[in-house]
Formats: structure tokens, C-alpha cells, sequence
């Protein structure tokens, strides 16, 4: 068999990782499923794509960062667009959702998170049309490296800026205060306030993270496919397959996570065919919820 | 000489925590009434009165778990009726509880490091921008948490999660934890309840060492003999208000103290 699928497959990983792990950590935290989620990514990818027509109007063409596909302006536009879509989030959350936690009933907020994706999304067709549109019309060719893989430079490039985010996370989570205090919440809020935490800070930090990481995500969607409207809603299933797989609440388990559903969605798409794909994740997630519902990374409450 | 001078700094000398005119009404009930004391500094206040006196309602608004009705609170002089109980941390009101409830998958040591206050790591940015600023003092909070577990005999589960801790042990990771966030004050809510009587001795011995150290100490106990063999004064309340104050011996010969536990039956 053609082992292609690994390298195909590490990529859809490392979007859906990266999306996972917002949603992984803001159903730890704020104890919600955010259907939003993957608006976020859509919406990361075009504000990205915003700043990059800022910048190329501001500075004019820029060669593009041989042998890459893209140049400095599309790294300075990411690093602009994930602080926007954190701040998209952070907006979201003060205008909708804190209001309703604040009335205590987690269902009212879900339903609230999927009439803001739709909401998100309809914003982005009014104001980008839902015509898919693309960071750059270039080809690559892929380089063949061995064992009949073959791989572009961008896609190198992507796999490890996932690489350095999931580090950068894992690290941020577990050595700093900031992410022990994330834990702290996610274990038990009330305890968490005692200790002097300053909760309403942690849940801004949560979702800055989140839509950050979501924005990084699009923007990769956006370079190896295309950009739309619909692509992040298209990434829900898979997401939040990859946060349940891994465990809610962990980083590397929604990093794990999201590389198992993109490995196992690459392979299935090769032995069984490309229809199946999206039954890959659905499979995945009743499998876990009926054998090992706190998944592979999951503590059990209490 | 030096007598009067000494008794002249401490009238001077602002009250480490204050409550003035306290009140804090439940619906119908009362449960503080109208309650003014001061905390001195270097001082153990014990708090002590039958169950359903207020002292737990007392401690939740001294540490701003919940806000008074009327009345002012006032920590090292400043005004902190209205400040949220992470604030008052911040501002060195350490707080202990009833049953002690640690983050049960987190280590001891995390367990206490999460108490540290302004720390450059409380920042997101901060994180990222200046990591190896946040790594020393990742590392001096680490020392500081292994000393202060060390000091409450817990060192040697350090590493552990903390849902393995007995009852009391837990009173002792909760003592290391206020340490931490280096407290000017310390409310101890019944530090006794349902703690061994080895066990009991190491807390007593504890909590005199870190008076020694300078830190004030108010506490709730219903155990007497540790009332009397640590506390400087007492407070006495019953039924929402405060009965009356003095050395343990006054406060153990007053008549209405007496009357107050026994239920008039005396």
C-alpha cells in the first residue's frame, strides 16, 4: 500500500490537533461544548487573508520565501490574525456565553454557541462571499523523500510550526502558573477561587489560546486547501472526536487525538474510499464514548 | 520606660484585620450582627461559640467568600468590604477550611505552588516573552513549596496527587498552601476537627512556629485545650453577635459564656 496516507494524515492531525485543543480546554474549563469553535478557524483564516491584502497594499508585491508558497507577510498576518481571532473569541464570550453561564445552565450555552456559529459564518459569506479563495494560486511540487512519500516544503513548514505551538502549550500548561491555575479550574472552580485564583482571567487566557490556536489551524487549512466559509464548521465532528479520543482537558491527548482521526481518516480514504471519510471520526467517537469514555489521556472526577 | 513605649507603638500600631459593625443577613435571618473586633498584630485570636454563632459566616466575610450586609472590613488599614476573596490574598489574608478540599489530581507541590501571588507566569504574554524569567521563578516558588511542605511534615509525598492525603493531612497541605501567598494574616477555620491526636500536636506546633515568624493568627476552634494552650485572646460569639472578649482563663470564667453553651440551663 501506498504509505502517502502518513504524511496526509499528519496533516489533517495537526489541523484538527490544533483545533482540538481549544476545544478540549474550553470544555474543561468553561464546562461547555463550543460549536463555535470551527467558526473561529474560518474566521483566523480570513483575517489572516485581510492583513496579507493590507500588507501587499501597503508594501506592494512580495516575492514569496523560496521554496516556500508564501512570504513575510503571510507570517506577520498569522501572528496579527491569531490576536484577532483570540480577541474574536474573547468578544464572543463577553457579549453571549458569560452572560449566560452566569444563569448556570450549560445546555442554554451550547445551543447559544451553535446559533454563534452560524452567525460567524454568515458574516463571513456576507463579507468574503462564499466563493473559496486561496493564500496563493502557485503550484509546489512535492519532493519525493523515500518509501514512495512525497511531501511540499509548505507542508514540512506547517508540520512543524504544529510541532512548536503543541510544545509551546504543553509547556505553558504545565510549568507556568498560568497553566496550573487552567488546571486548577478544570479540576474544580470553586476550589480554584479559594486558592486565590483569579478566575476571570483564566477563562480570558482560555479563550485567547483557543482562537489563536483556531486561527493557526485555519490559516493551514487555507494554504493546503482552500479558503471558505464553511471549512472551519466542516472540522466540528473530527475536533471534537479528537478533544473526547484524547480526553478532555488535555493538550497532548487533543494533539494525539487529532493525529489518530487524521491518520485513520488518510487511511480509510485510501482502502476504503474517499466517501467514507467523514465516517471515520463519527466511528472513532462512539467507540471511545462506549469503551473508555474519559479517553486515553482522561482523569476521572474525583 | 521601655514598657510604655511598647504599649504606646502597639496603640498606634493599625490593626492587622478590622471588622466594624458587621452585619450579614440570610433572608430572615441575621446570622452576624452588628460585630466589631480587631486582630492585633502578632496576635493568636481565637474565635470560639456554641454551633450556629456565626463564626464560619464571620470568616467567609473576613476573607470576602461573601460580602456584608453593612459594615466595614479593613485589611492592614484599607477598606476591602467590597474586594473579591482572591484580591484579600493578594493583599496577605490567608484563609483555611472547615474540611480542607485540596485539587485532588494535582501534586502537593502544585497544590501549593497555585497559592503564589505575582508571579510574571500569572501572564500570558509574559510566558512566551520572557521564558526564562518565568522559569526562575518557576524554580524559586518550587523551592519555596518544598520548604513550606517540609515545614508541615508533607516533603516526602511532595510528588503525589493530593487525593491521596488522610483528613488531616490535608489540614496540613492546606496550611502549607496559605503560607505561600507569604500571608500577614492567617484564619484558621477549626484546624482540630477531625485530626488524630499525633497529628494534632504537629498542627499546634506549626501554627506556634509560624506566629513565631511574625504572621498573625485568627481561628475558630471548638477545642478548648487548644484554645487555651494557643491563644493570646478570645472572642466569643452566640447567635450572631459577639458575647464578649478576654484571655482564654476570662473569657472560660465568664458567666454568659457559660450560660451561651449550655443553653441557659446553667
Amino acid at each position: 500500500m501506498n504509505l502517502q496516507f502518513v504524511v496526509d494524515g499528519l496533516l489533517a492531525g495537526s489541523m484538527i490537533g490544533l483545533g482540538a485543543i481549544g476545544v478540549t480546554l474550553t470544555y474543561s474549563i468553561l464546562r461547555f461544548s463550543n460549536f463555535a469553535h470551527g467558526d473561529f478557524m474560518a474566521w483566523g483564516a480570513y483575517a489572516t487573508l485581510a492583513v496579507v491584502g493590507a500588507i501587499g497594499a501597503m508594501f506592494g508585491k512580495i516575492a514569496p520565501m523560496a521554496p516556500l508558497s508564501f512570504g513575510w507577510p503571510l507570517i506577520a498576518a498569522v501572528i496579527v490574525g491569531m490576536a484577532i481571532t483570540g480577541l474574536l473569541a474573547l468578544l464572543l464570550d463577553m457579549m453571549l456565553f458569560a452572560r449566560l453561564r452566569a444563569k448556570g445552565q450549560a445546555i442554554i450555552v451550547v445551543m447559544a454557541s451553535f446559533g454563534a456559529s452560524m452567525a460567524l459564518r454568515s458574516l463571513l459569506e456576507f463579507i468574503f462571499s462564499s466563493r473559496p479563495t486561496y493564500f496563493s494560486r502557485a503550484i509546489q511540487i512535492a519532493m519525493p523523500v523515500g518509501f514512495g512519500i512525497r511531501v511540499t516544503p509548505d507542508q514540512i513548514a506547517l508540520l512543524l510550526l504544529t510541532a512548536v505551538l503543541v510544545l509551546g502549550v504543553h509547556l505553558l500548561m504545565t510549568r507556568t502558573q498560568t497553566g496550573r491555575s487552567m488546571q486548577a479550574l478544570s479540576q474544580n472552580a470553586a476550589l480554584a477561587r479559594i486558592v486565590g485564583i483569579d478566575v476571570a482571567k483564566i477563562v480570558r487566557v482560555t479563550w485567547i489560546i483557543g482562537g489563536a490556536l483556531a486561527c493557526v489551524a485555519g490559516v493551514m487549512i487555507g494554504i493546503l486547501i482552500q479558503i471558505r466559509p464553511f471549512m472551519g464548521f466542516d472540522m466540528l465532528l473530527p475536533m471534537f472526536a479528537a478533544a473526547i479520543l484524547g480526553g478532555i482537558g488535555s493538550v497532548p491527548g487533543a494533539v494525539l487525538g487529532g493525529l489518530i482521526i487524521g491518520m485513520a481518516e488518510a487511511g480509510a480514504v485510501q482502502l476504503v474510499g474517499a466517501e467514507w471519510r467523514a465516517a471515520v471520526s463519527f466511528i472513532i467517537l462512539m467507540s471511545v464514548l462506549f469503551v473508555r469514555p474519559i479517553g486515553l489521556f482522561g482523569v476521572r472526577e474525583r | 520606660m521601655s514598657d510604655t513605649t511598647a504599649q504606646q507603638r502597639a496603640n498606634t500600631l493599625t490593626p492587622v484585620l478590622t471588622a466594624r459593625n458587621v452585619v450579614r443577613r440570610f433572608g430572615g435571618l441575621v446570622a452576624v450582627n452588628n460585630v466589631s473586633f480587631e486582630v492585633r498584630s502578632g496576635e493568636i485570636l481565637g474565635l470560639i461559640g456554641p454551633n450556629g454563632a456565626g463564626k464560619t459566616t464571620m470568616f467567609d466575610l473576613l476573607a470576602g467568600s461573601i460580602l456584608p450586609t453593612s459594615g466595614d472590613i479593613l485589611l492592614n488599614g484599607t477598606l476591602v468590604s467590597g474586594e473579591a476573596a482572591h484580591r484579600r490574598i493578594g493583599r496577605g489574608l490567608g484563609r483555611t477550611f472547615q474540611i480542607p478540599r485540596p485539587l485532588p489530581n494535582l501534586t502537593l507541590i502544585e497544590n501549593v505552588m497555585l497559592a503564589e501571588q505575582g508571579q510574571a507566569g500569572e501572564r500570558l504574554l509574559a510566558n512566551f516573552l520572557t521564558p526564562r524569567r518565568v522559569a526562575a521563578e518557576e524554580r524559586a516558588a518550587e523551592t519555596k513549596a518544598i520548604e513550606l511542605l517540609e515545614l508541615v511534615t508533607l516533603a516526602r509525598l511532595a510528588r503525589e496527587p493530593a487525593r491521596v492525603l488522610s483528613g488531616g493531612q490535608r489540614k496540613l497541605l492546606e496550611l502549607a498552601r496559605v503560607m505561600m501567598a507569604d500571608p500577614a494574616i492567617i484564619l484558621l477555620d477549626e484546624p482540630a476537627a477531625g485530626v488524630n491526636a499525633t497529628l494534632l500536636e504537629v498542627i499546634i506546633d506549626r501554627i506556634r512556629d509560624i506566629n513565631a515568624r511574625g504572621i498573625t493568627f485568627l481561628l475558630i476552634e471548638h477545642n478548648i485545650d487548644m484554645v487555651t494552650r494557643l491563644c493570646h485572646r478570645v472572642l466569643v460569639m452566640a447567635s450572631g453577635q459577639l458575647l464578649c472578649e478576654g484571655t482564654p482563663d476570662e473569657v472560660a470564667r465568664d458567666p454568659r459564656v457559660i450560660e451561651a453553651y449550655l443553653g441557659g440551663a446553667a
